[in-house]
C-alpha cells in the first residue's frame, strides 16, 4: 500500500462534450456507474442519492394518507421554449400529486436512453431536472437507467413517480363537483401545446410563446389555505386541454358545465397561432395551469389567493357546474351563441379546411 | 371551403416569398399568387400562400354596413319594447 | 387580430340578430344553403343558429373537400404511400378519413408507410428536394382556393427540375357542385328542398370572383351572397339574402368586399389554367359522378402526375348502405335523421363523408350542436312532481 492509501482504480472522465451514450452505459458495469455519477448524481445531488443504494428510505410523513403518481415523458422535441423533457418530467408528476391537495415529498426518475444519444444533451436534461427539483423543493431520491439500441427510443424517454402527504381533512376528488359550484382557471390556456407545435417539422412558425411548465404545489397550498373545505377538486388540463378535463369531470361527478368563452384567458399570440393552424385553444395542452371547482361561497377568496400567487396572476372564473343528465360541457361563445365543448377526437391536428 | 387568415406582411423575401405576422406569430409564405405586395399590406393566407390583399377601405366600409345593420336591429328591439 | 376580431363582436351580433328577426316576414319561412364547409364550421362553432329566427333555416352544403372525396381515392393514396420508396405528403385533415378495410392514412402510417403531414404544398416540394432518392407524392385536395397553391408547387418543381415530385390531383369545382345540388332529385317520398339562396364561399370567391355564380341568380332565380369567413360576415350575408328574397330580387352580391373582387384573382386563375384541365367526370362522395367537376394535370405536366407515373386505377368503394350522407350533403336530410348518427357513426368512428371532417354537417352538429335536441326535449318535459310526505 502506498502512503496515500489503497490504489485508486483508474477512472476515465466522461467526455461530456463529444461523447455519446452507448450500450455499455446500461450494462450495469463501470461505464454505467460513471454515467450515473457524472451526470445524474452530479445534477440531483441529495443525501439519498449520495448514499448510493438502489432505493431511498425516509420516515413516514405525519399524515393519515399518502398520494403517489407516475407519468411517462416522451415529448418531442426534447428542448423547447420554456423547458425541456427533464423539467417537464419534474413539474408534471409533482402536479399530479399536487392536484390531490398533497404536498409532494420525493421523486424517482427512470431513464430509457437511445444508443448514440449525446452526453451533452443528457447532461443538459439532467441539470435542468436537478434545478427544477431544487426550485420545487422536491428531491429526486432514486432512479434507474437503461440504454436501448439505436432507433428503439426517441433520444430519451423519462418516467417519474412522486409521493406526497395529504393534509388531514382534505379530500379532493373528481367526483365531488355539484351543481352551483364555481369553476376557476389559474391562467392562460394553450401556451405549452403551441410552444411545442411551433417546432414541429413542416409547421415552422416563429413565436415568442414559451411553455408554461411549472410546479403548482405552492399555488395549491395557497388555494387550500384560502378555500379549505369549500374546495371540491383540482385538476391540471394537460393532454386534451380544458375540454378533456371538463368532460372527464362531468362524467366523474355526473354533472354538466356551463362556461363562458369570453372569460377563458388565452394570450393573443396563442390565439393567433391557433388561428393560423386551425386549432382550438380549448384542446391544447397546458403544463402549468390548474382548474379548481369550489363551492360558490369560497369562490371569491380562492380567486384572490390564486391571483396573489406568481403562477395564478391571470386566474379567472370561467363557469359553473349545473345539472345535466347528458353531461354536456356547454359554452356561450364570445359571439353570444351556444355550443358544446366535446372530447377531442384523437390528436388535434392542424387543418386546411 | 378553406381556412384562411388575414396576416400582416412584414418583409418581402426573394423568390416571391414574404414574412407575415399574425399578432406576433410569424411565418414565411409564398406571395406568388398576389401581384405587388408591400410590407404593411394585409393578405389572406391559405396553406402557406397569400391569395388576396385585404382592401382596407372596403374593410372599413363593411364595418360601417355592419354598424348600420346593428342600429336597425337595436331600433327594432326598442320599438317592440314600446 | 386585425381584420378578425372586429368581425366577431358579440354586441354587434345581438343587434344584427334583431335586425334579421325584424326583417323576416312572419308568415313564411326561409331556407338558405351555406355551400362552404368553413361557413358550416363557423355557424356551429359560434352558435349562430341561436341568433337566427325560428323561421329561417340554414342548410349545410357539400363544400367540404375532405367530405366529398370518395373512399376509392383515399385507398389510392394509401396504396401509393405503401409503395417502396414513396413519401406521401398530405394535409392533416385527411389523416383520419376512413378508407376501405377499416384503413386510413394514420393507420397506414402506424404500419410503417412514410406519410408526412404538411401545411403547404411547397413543403412537399422541399421534401422532394432534400430526399432526391425518394419519390415524393403530394396528395392534393381542395376547391378553387387550394388549387392555385398546388399550381405554384408544380411550377416550382418544374423550375427546380425535380424528377421525384408528383401530384395526386383531387381538386374539385364549386359551381358544378352547386348546380348538382339544385338539380338533385328529391328523396323518395320527400318534398323538394326549397333552397332559396346561397351563402357563397369566401375564399373560393377570392380566386374565382363573382361571375361563376351569375347563372344561379339569373336563371335559377337563387340569390347568391358571397360571405366572409367571420361570424358577423355570415350574419350580414344572411340579412342580405333575406332582403333579396323579400324584395324578390335575385342577384349575386358580395359581402366579402374586403377580399373578393368581381373578377377574382386573375393571376391565380391564369396559373391554374396553365397547369390543369377539367376531367370528363369525377366521383363525389354523396353526390355521385359529376361531369366536368374536377381537375387533372395537363399533358405538358405528365411527368409530375402521380396517376400517370404510378398507373393509379381507382376502384369505387361503397359507403355503408344506412349512411345518409348523400341526402345530407344535398340538404335533403338533417344529421339527426340518419340512423347511424351518434350511435355507430361518431367523429371517432366516422361511417361517411359528413362525419369525417370537422366541417361536415354531421361532425359539426355532433361536435358543437347536439345539445340542442336535448334542450328541446327538456323544454317539453312535464314539471317534476314533488315527493309527497306520506
Amino acid at each position: 500500500m502506498s502512503v496515500d492509501g489503497p490504489t485508486k482504480a483508474y477512472r476515465r472522465k466522461l467526455d461530456i462534450r463529444r461523447g455519446r451514450v452507448d450500450m455499455s452505459h446500461g450494462a450495469g458495469g463501470r461505464a454505467m456507474v460513471d454515467l450515473i455519477t457524472g451526470i445524474f448524481r452530479a445534477a440531483f445531488d441529495n443525501e439519498w442519492l449520495n448514499q448510493g443504494n438502489d432505493q431511498a428510505n425516509f420516515p413516514t410523513p405525519n399524515s393519515a394518507r399518502m398520494v403517489m403518481a407516475t407519468d411517462g415523458y416522451v415529448v418531442s422535441p426534447l428542448f423547447f421554449p420554456g423547458g425541456d423533457i427533464g423539467s417537464l418530467a419534474v413539474h408534471g408528476t409533482i402536479n399530479d400529486v399536487a392536484m390531490s391537495g398533497a404536498r409532494p415529498l420525493y421523486l424517482s426518475a427512470s431513464f430509457i436512453i437511445e444508443e448514440g444519444f449525446p452526453l451533452s444533451d443528457l447532461k443538459r436534461i439532467a441539470d435542468s431536472m436537478g434545478r427544477a427539483a431544487a426550485e420545487a423543493g422536491v428531491p429526486i431520491v432514486t432512479g434507474d437507467t437503461k440504454v436501448v439500441e439505436r432507433g428503439k427510443a426517441d433520444g430519451v424517454f423519462i418516467a417519474t413517480t412522486a409521493v406526497g402527504a395529504v393534509p388531514d381533512g382534505i379530500m379532493l376528488s373528481g367526483d365531488r363537483a355539484v351543481p352551483g359550484d364555481v369553476v376557476i382557471c389559474s391562467g392562460s390556456l394553450g401556451d405549452h401545446g403551441v410552444a411545442i407545435m411551433s417546432l414541429r417539422a413542416n409547421l415552422e412558425f416563429e413565436t415568442s410563446i414559451q411553455s408554461d411548465s411549472a410546479p403548482l404545489h405552492g399555488l395549491v397550498a395557497d388555494v387550500l389555505a384560502a378555500a379549505g373545505q369549500q374546495l371540491r377538486l383540482l385538476r391540471d388540463p394537460t393532454r386534451g386541454g380544458l375540454a378533456a378535463t371538463l368532460n372527464e369531470l362531468a362524467q366523474q361527478s355526473g354533472v354538466g358545465f356551463r362556461i363562458d368563452e369570453d372569460a377563458i384567458p388565452v394570450k393573443p399570440e396563442v390565439a393567433a397561432a391557433c388561428e393560423l393552424l386551425g386549432l382550438d385553444p380549448l384542446f391544447v395542452a397546458n403544463e402549468g395551469k390548474l382548474i379548481a371547482v369550489v363551492a360558490p361561497e369560497g369562490a371569491a377568496a380562492l380567486l384572490a389567493a390564486m391571483r396573489a400567487h406568481r403562477l395564478g396572476r391571470e386566474a379567472a372564473i370561467i363557469g359553473t357546474v349545473v345539472e345535466d343528465d347528458q353531461r354536456f360541457v356547454q359554452m356561450t361563445t364570445s359571439f353570444g351563441g351556444g355550443r358544446i365543448v366535446d372530447w377531442l377526437s384523437g390528436e388535434q391536428l392542424p387543418r386546411i379546411c | 371551403m378553406c381556412l384562411a387568415v388575414p396576416a400582416l406582411v412584414t418583409q418581402l423575401l426573394p423568390d416571391e416569398m414574404a414574412r407575415i405576422s399574425l399578432d406576433g406569430v410569424t411565418k414565411t409564405i409564398s406571395v406568388m399568387l398576389v401581384g405587388d405586395v408591400q410590407p404593411g399590406d394585409y393578405v389572406i393566407v391559405h396553406v402557406g400562400h397569400a391569395l388576396a390583399k385585404i382592401d382596407a377601405d372596403e374593410a372599413e366600409h363593411t364595418l360601417a354596413l355592419l354598424a348600420e345593420a346593428a342600429a336597425l336591429g337595436e331600433a327594432a328591439v326598442e320599438e317592440r319594447r314600446l | 387580430m386585425k381584420y378578425v376580431n372586429e368581425y366577431r363582436d358579440g354586441a354587434l351580433a345581438r343587434d344584427i340578430s334583431a335586425a334579421i328577426a325584424a326583417e323576416v316576414q312572419p308568415d313564411r319561412s326561409y331556407a338558405f344553403m351555406e355551400f362552404c364547409g368553413g361557413h358550416t364550421h363557423a355557424i356551429s362553432r359560434y352558435g349562430i343558429e341561436d341568433l337566427l329566427p325560428a323561421n329561417l333555416r340554414m342548410i349545410h352544403g357539400p363544400g367540404c373537400p375532405v367530405c366529398v372525396l370518395p373512399v376509392g381515392r383515399i385507398d389510392d393514396a394509401i396504396a401509393l404511400a405503401r409503395r417502396q420508396g414513396v413519401i406521401l405528403c398530405s394535409f392533416a385533415d385527411l389523416m383520419r378519413v376512413p378508407a376501405s378495410h377499416n384503413g386510413s392514412l394514420l393507420k397506414a402510417k402506424a404500419e410503417g408507410a412514410d406519410i408526412r403531414m404538411i401545411y403547404s404544398p411547397l413543403d412537399a416540394v422541399r421534401i422532394a428536394e432534400s430526399e432526391p432518392n425518394r419519390e415524393v407524392v403530394f396528395f392534393a385536395i381542395g376547391f378553387e382556393t387550394t388549387t392555385p397553391p398546388t399550381a405554384v408547387a408544380l411550377k416550382t418543381a418544374v423550375a427546380k427540375g425535380l424528377g421525384n415530385f408528383t401530384v395526386f390531383c383531387n381538386h374539385v369545382l364549386t359551381p358544378v357542385a352547386m348546380r348538382a345540388i339544385l338539380d338533385a332529385a328529391p328523396e323518395p317520398g320527400m318534398p323538394p328542398i326549397a333552397i332559396e339562396g346561397f351563402v357563397g364561399p369566401a375564399h373560393v370567391s377570392t380566386i374565382i370572383g363573382m361571375e361563376p355564380y351569375r347563372s344561379f341568380a339569373e336563371i335559377d332565380r337563387k340569390p347568391v351572397v358571397i360571405a366572409g369567413f367571420e361570424p358577423l360576415d355570415v350574419m350580414q350575408a344572411i340579412l342580405m339574402l333575406v332582403r333579396q328574397v323579400n324584395e324578390q330580387r335575385s342577384e349575386v352580391e358580395n359581402q366579402y368586399i374586403r377580399a373578393v373582387t368581381s373578377a377574382g384573382n386573375r393571376k391565380a386563375q391564369a396559373l391554374c389554367e396553365e397547369v390543369f384541365e377539367v376531367r370528363d367526370d369525377f366521383e363525389w362522395r354523396g353526390l355521385g359522378v359529376l361531369a366536368a367537376s374536377a381537375l387533372k394535370l395537363r399533358e405538358e405536366f405528365a411527368a409530375f402526375d402521380a396517376e400517370r407515373r404510378f398507373a393509379v386505377a381507382t376502384v369505387q368503394a361503397d359507403d355503408n348502405p344506412a349512411c345518409e350522407c348523400g341526402a345530407i350533403l344535398r340538404g335533403q336530410k338533417k344529421p339527426v335523421e340518419c340512423k347511424l348518427f351518434g350511435t355507430v357513426c361518431t367523429p371517432e368512428t366516422p361511417m361517411g363523408a359528413c362525419m369525417v371532417s370537422s366541417e361536415g354537417a354531421c361532425a359539426a352538429h355532433w361536435t358543437f350542436g347536439r345539445f340542442r335536441e336535448h334542450q328541446a326535449r327538456q323544454q317539453v318535459k312535464p314539471p317534476r312532481r314533488l315527493q309527497s310526505a306520506s
